[in-house]
């Protein structure tokens, strides 16, 4: 099994499917990753580390929402489900039976992943827009039972109740955003690294086959809706993660907010503004729309104004009409073409 | 004795009330439904023609329902009257989303498709936030106001006339599409793009009108919706979302099938809301989506 991976990925170096980095690459990405763990000590305000920490679970999100769709193919519009649930899950077990928010998150990642299997099984057989459409209502379904539902505090929501003995205990710091910071940022790490590592495995070269061929893959042998419910497992997962964090960031449990629509939506939106089936394009468009709705915020605050919606919708048109690869494919040409020099 | 008469006697009071109340949620259930199979012809038309979703669907309703109470609170135009303006308004709407964004959709994966017109969707709802704020406006004294009893109901008269006019834009509809040359164009391109354009038929320009008809529709809609019904930015998504149910349950490119399943859906709905808890009356909607999709995956009247 092992070899035979290994045998693979030669075959795909061999076929430059893999290039291995050049070396200005590589220490691009070691001085990224410096900047990133030296972020918080370089900029200081309490702004930039807000903003920074929303991109960071931004980013995680819109890869979990990417290993759906940019690998499996099946565009989901419910995804803010598992976001609301990792919440949940954390903060009720933490509110009322006093559990460290560390088992909530896990417990969450469970009940998620349980979750994605109730939802992907019946659903993921069904073709494109269908698929598409019934996530959208299971996801507003979702929302209307938790606004309903009076053990976890209805439409009014929940609040992670505040405790100042333990912060890395409890996971709250009422001090500083920094932990914060290195928790998403941790959190976004391992995401990614996951990621990295599944587009790379067998698990990932059949998902990415049967969403190009499906039904090549299927003549293959690959069994398409057994792979599609793991994808879809594996997201949901990821996407718990960020929303545990999320509720312990922010302290205070809206349904109206956690379970909206609009969280599935950015996270697509981010994805395919980067690109979506890439490793990085979901954090690119996470690091261009997050600051692009925290700036616009400050500009009309409190007016109930914002233009960033706007941005939002022009820019992901104009992206959809002349690039829907995503922006990061523009960057990966213009490297290309410096790389290798036309005859 | 007179205990046990008594009882039978409210017993029997109240059977005849929940009787009128049945009556009463099924004659509103199908008012709304026209309502809904009016939103969701359009939808179903242009899926037809192109096999795109138009996520901005609810968007363009709520659009509509704007145009109508800006010319009601500026030109003192009652929505009756501004009803053809407004529809005509939402056709060259259509044909500039068409022309300016769909046509260059066309050739893109579906991905790009559905976000493309996501993005539409999202712009055009923010920027009716940021240029009419958030607030709920109403059109406070239309020409038709006011109700009807039959019997022991109560229609509300705008609600009679809404349904009435959508039923009559169903007719005439279905009247262009079966009996006139551009009509028969239509439902050519929409069967089959490329025979279509072997017979000389401008697939291009059809669907360009198929996008104008569909946002025509829900002009009309929005326009008669506006008569009873909030007018605020995000009054589009809920009609969008039963509009998608609709379309799904009618299959998707037919005509009759959503009038059928907009039918429904109203029935159900407002049924659902007498017979269990009100606010979860979309809920037994969805589920019945989802169990109609699950078991028939190409509607209760898909093609194949």
């Amino acid at each position: 099994m092992a070899s035979d991976q290994a045998r693979m990925l030669e075959a795909a170096r061999a076929e430059h499917l893999w290039p291995r980095p050049p070396l200005w690459m590589m220490a691009l990405a070691t001085t990224g990753g410096v900047a990133l763990l030296a972020f918080p000590f370089i900029f200081q305000t309490s702004f930039s580390h807000h903003t920074m920490i929303l991109i960071l679970m931004y980013a995680l999100m819109a890869q979990s929402w990417n290993v759906v769709a940019g690998f499996s193919g099946q565009i989901s519009l419910g995804h803010a489900i598992f976001f609301g649930i990792g919440a949940y899950s954390s903060t009720v077990l933490f509110a009322k039976y006093g559990v460290t928010p560390w088992a909530g998150l896990l417990v969450g990642m469970l009940i998620s992943t349980l979750a994605a299997i109730a939802i992907g099984v019946p659903t993921l057989r069904l073709r494109g827009h269908y698929f598409a459409i019934a996530t959208l209502l299971i996801g507003s379904s979702v929302q209307i039972v938790f606004q309903r539902w009076d053990w976890v505090g209805a439409a009014s929501g929940l609040y992670v109740p505040i405790n100042r003995t333990s912060p890395w205990f409890y996971l709250q710091f009422h001090t500083s955003k920094v932990p914060y910071y290195y928790l998403a940022l941790a959190a976004a790490a391992a995401g990614y690294f996951l990621v990295w590592k599944l587009r790379r495995s067998r698990f990932g070269f059949r998902l990415q086959a049967l969403r190009d061929e499906p039904d090549a893959a299927a003549s293959l042998g690959i069994a398409i809706a057994r792979h599609k419910v793991m994808a879809f497992m594996i997201s949901g997962a990821m996407m718990s993660v960020a929303g545990s964090l999320y509720g312990q960031y922010v302290l205070v449990l809206d349904p109206e907010r956690l379970f909206s629509a609009e969280i599935s939506i950015i996270v697509l939106l981010m994805t395919v503004l980067g690109g979506s089936g890439t490793l990085w394009g979901p954090a690119l468009g996470a690091a261009i729309l997050v600051p692009l709705s925290e700036f616009s915020r400050i500009w009309f605050g409190g007016t109930g104004r914002t233009l960033d919606l706007i941005i939002y919708g022009i820019l992901i048109m104009l992206v959809c009409m002349w690039r829907p690869s995503g922006i990061l494919s523009l960057l990966e040409e213009r490297v290309r073409r410096r790389a290798r020099p036309a005859p | 004795m007179h205990v046990l008469v008594n009882r039978l006697t409210t017993w029997g009071r109240a059977r005849a009330m929940s009787r009128d109340l049945i009556i009463q949620a099924i004659v509103s259930g199908l008012l709304m439904g026209l309502i809904y199979a009016q939103v969701a012809v359009g939808l179903s038309l242009i899926f037809g023609l192109m096999e795109i979703v138009n996520f901005a669907h609810g968007e363009f309703l709520m659009l509509a329902m704007f145009t109508a109470f800006w010319l009601w609170a500026l030109a003192g135009l009652d929505p009756l009257l501004s009803l053809p303006l407004v529809a005509a308004m939402l056709a060259v709407a259509g044909m500039l989303v068409h022309y300016g964004l769909i046509a260059r959709l066309l050739k893109a994966p579906m991905l790009a498709q559905v976000c493309g017109t996501f993005g539409l969707a999202i712009a055009l709802r923010a920027g009716a936030q940021f240029l009419w704020t958030p607030d709920f406006r109403t059109i406070s004294n239309p020409w038709i106001a006011g109700r009807v009893q039959i019997g022991a109901i109560f229609i509300g008269q705008p609600q009679l006339v809404a349904g009435a006019i959508c039923l009559l834009s169903f007719v005439v509809l279905w009247l262009f599409v079966t009996r006139t040359e551009t009509g028969l164009g239509l439902q050519a391109t929409a069967q089959d793009r490329q025979a279509a354009e072997v017979l000389g038929i401008a697939t291009e320009r059809m669907s360009a009108l198929g996008w104008a008809i569909g946002l025509a529709c829900v002009g009309v809609a929005g326009t008669m919706l506006s008569t009873f019904f909030y007018i605020f930015p995000d009054v589009g998504v809920s009609f969008a979302l039963l509009a998608f149910v609709t379309v799904a349950l009618g299959g998707f490119g037919s005509i009759l099938g959503s009038l059928v399943a907009g039918l429904l859906i109203g029935l159900v709905e407002s049924l659902g809301g007498l017979l269990l808890d009100p606010s979860y009356k979309t809920l037994i909607v969805f589920a019945l989506y989802l169990g109609v999709v699950i078991v028939r995956p190409n509607g209760l009247f898909g093609r194949f």
